[in-house]
């Protein structure tokens, strides 16, 4: 009696034994990471829950910023690493690293100042980087009025709300300062942390916005969806073809379509004061860094087919948080780009 | 469990029992574990010293790339130039002490007056509860006041408090451009709500707590017999504060407001929130500026670079050096003070 129990026990055990191999020999769920760049973050972990819905694959990203990301990749720590600013030439051939853009955001200009509503006010980039250098003080310089007309605007002083940290969307912010006034040019440069002339820092996009919508008189900049979720007056700008535009999801695809990305080697240009007559002049994507001979051939697969797959399809989900897909041709260089430059 | 009169461990008075135990055997078993004990305690302190040492030695080695680079402008420079590489440490060196100052300036008569209130004014069955109070104040999280700091005091400054200290005290001017204030540079410039200022102001209401509350016990450690002797020969209520009160407890009332400062010294995520995050080196006390904790909190993420990484943890040290200054300044009060009272 008590034999034939235990035997049967046995026999139990082993069934669910041989069910659970199977089992694991059949899902083969990888796990792959990545790390860097807080911009992409919220669209690469929707990606990441989608995708893990789709193939059971796991992809973990930790948003730790783009200097933290290639730190990471540079030490082979993570799958792929995440920058909001792309790798100088000689680093990529040094490490044996590629990079490609992910996906398109846009960075706005925004406003505190009352009676100012959002798309409202004006701005031209030279103007913008008068107002960040400190030489325009107070909302009625003539040179804003200047744009204005009909606008109404208050003799009090400009608060300059920048950065705190470092980040990528202060580097595309300073590039485009740079590329369309002198004196920011040489005398602040850009940077991830330049060094600010003038004005006050604020920790995150979301330091900034909430500075912004919480002191008058101030102006900043953050990513076109944060001025969004907290209902900021976001500015015009006038791009590099002399129009006036409002942000928004076509003037940021337009910025990426126009961009000369054929003869950027490694994709290695940055998209901001972009010639086309639509494109938001301060436009920026962030590059997935990767080695060019995978150091774990299986992980660096199923981040491919992450890519691929998110690139494709995935670019739906990127609209709904106010990114913006890549144009098709630009997604076709980038799988030519896998084809001719890693080996998988 | 025997009480014995000597330190013996529990292990071997359960291993002996009482009454066999002849008092040779004892005794040697005793000084064996008084030894075992004093090592025992020793090893304790001397842990102590070890993170101490061990802290300041791991900053000063992380820093030794920016600290070598620099020397002795290190500490003397204004200059935090991230592109340029240029660190110089004197901006949040001034930030912090500035900011602990205004802090201690403030924390410490309403502390007094705290403590003062709770010992001999207030009635009978409020002290409790308001004792209770301070010490859950005590243990609030830096974080909540830094939001309370920025969502509620900010805006109560840039509103009302500083737009009156402008006016009154520093540079302000009526609408036809006459000087209504003082013209001191310390209250002059925007009211844009953060700063130093407002920092030194959240900061005393963390470490108000703090302070209060030790005042309070060591207030209530003075005899009865003295105080009522000073009542009744017609001294005031102040009189005995001041006379009585104070000079028994002095010692421990310094100790515990050096406490505060050291807390006042280090404190982060409050800081960061209200003290504006700027490079810039200003006379008013309106302007932005940033301190230590708080730089390294914003750009240590983000860092970009080895030389910036090295600058941010030689500043962890000088943070070290900063505190250790501060209180050893406060022991040499202290011995001067026993002195003079010595000498009386």
């Amino acid at each position: 009696m008590l034999k034939s129990i235990t035997s049967k026990t046995n026999k139990i055990r082993m069934t669910t034994l041989a069910i659970a191999a199977l089992l694991a020999t059949g899902a083969q769920a990888a796990s792959i990471t990545g790390a860097g760049s807080s911009f992409v973050y919220p669209v690469l972990s929707k990606w990441s829950a989608a995708f893990h819905d789709k193939t059971g694959n796991e992809v973990n990203y930790q948003s730790i910023g783009s200097g933290g990301g290639i730190a990471q990749i540079k030490a082979a720590t993570v799958d792929f690493g995440a920058s909001d600013a792309p790798l100088k030439a000689e680093d990529l051939k040094h490490f044996g690293l590629g990079q490609f853009p992910s996906v398109v955001g846009g960075i706005v200009p925004i406003v505190h100042v009352a009676g100012v509503k959002p798309g409202q006010l004006r701005l031209t980039g030279n103007v913008l980087a008068e107002i960040y250098l400190g030489n325009i003080k107070t909302w009625n310089d003539p040179q804003i009025a200047q744009l204005n007309p009909g606008l109404a605007l208050p003799a009090t002083q400009i608060t300059v709300v920048h950065r705190a940290d470092g980040s990528g969307t202060s580097f595309n912010f300073t590039s485009y300062l740079s590329k369309v006034n002198k004196n920011w040019q040489s005398k602040v440069g850009f940077s991830t942390s330049p060094s600010w002339p003038a004005g006050i820092g604020g920790k995150g996009n979301d330091g900034v916005a909430a500075f912004v919508r919480q002191a008058n008189n101030t102006i900043g900049y953050v990513e076109y969806a944060y001025a969004l979720q907290n209902h900021l007056s976001y500015t015009q700008l006038q791009n590099a073809s002399g129009n006036w535009l409002q942000p928004g999801a076509d003037a940021f695809a337009a910025a990426a379509a126009t961009a000369d990305w054929k003869s950027a080697k490694d994709f290695n240009l940055i998209m901001t004061n972009a010639p086309g007559p639509q494109a938001w002049p301060i436009t920026a994507t962030t590059w997935i860094i990767m080695y060019k001979k995978p150091k774990n051939a299986a992980n660096s697969k199923v981040a491919f087919d992450f890519f691929k797959w998110s690139l494709e399809q995935g670019q739906s989900q990127a609209e709904q948080l106010a990114y913006v897909p890549l144009p098709p041709a630009l997604v076709a260089q980038i799988e030519a780009y896998w084809k001719s430059d890693f080996k998988n | 469990m025997t009480i014995s009169p000597e330190p013996t461990s529990a292990a071997s008075t359960a291993a002996s029992p009482i009454g066999v135990r002849s008092v040779d055997v004892g005794s040697g078993r005793d000084a064996r574990n008084d030894a075992l004990f004093r090592r025992a305690m020793f090893a304790c302190a001397l842990l102590v010293l070890l993170a101490l040492a061990g802290a300041a030695g791991a900053t000063l080695w992380g820093g030794r790339q920016a600290l070598g680079t620099f020397g002795w402008h290190f500490f003397t420079s204004t200059t935090w130039d991230v592109n340029a590489g240029q660190f110089g440490a004197l901006v949040p060196i001034i930030g912090t002490l500035v900011t602990a100052l205004i802090a201690i300036l403030v924390a410490v008569p309403v502390s007094f007056g705290i403590a003062m209130f709770l010992t001999d004014v207030a009635p009978q069955w409020m002290r409790a509860p308001i004792g209770t109070a301070i010490e859950l104040l005590a243990g609030i999280p830096s974080i909540i006041y830094g939001m309370w700091g920025f969502f509620v005091f900010v805006p109560i400054m840039s509103t009302y408090i500083q737009p009156w200290l402008i006016a009154h005290l520093g540079d302000g001017t009526d609408d036809a451009g006459k000087a209504t204030g003082l013209g001191l540079s310390v209250f002059s410039g925007a009211p844009i709500g953060v700063g130093i200022f407002t920092a030194g102001i959240v900061l005393a209401v963390m470490i108000i707590p703090f302070i209060s509350s030790v005042m309070r016990e060591v207030f209530l450690t003075v005899p009865t017999r003295l105080k009522e002797s000073a009542y009744a020969l017609g001294s005031t209520r102040w009189e005995v504060l001041w006379d009585i009160v104070l000079p028994y407890t002095r010692t421990a009332v310094i100790g515990g407001v050096f406490l505060g400062l050291g807390r006042a010294l280090g404190e982060t995520m409050a800081v960061t929130f209200v003290i504006g995050n700027s490079h810039d080196l200003s006379a008013s006390l309106m302007m932005p500026g940033t301190s230590i904790a708080a730089t390294i909190a914003n750009e240590f993420n983000e860092a970009s670079g080895d030389l910036h990484r090295s600058a941010l943890i030689a500043l962890a040290f000088v943070l070290f050096l900063v505190t250790f200054v501060v209180l050893a300044i406060a022991k040499l009060m202290l011995r001067q003070l026993a002195k003079r009272e010595g000498g009386k």
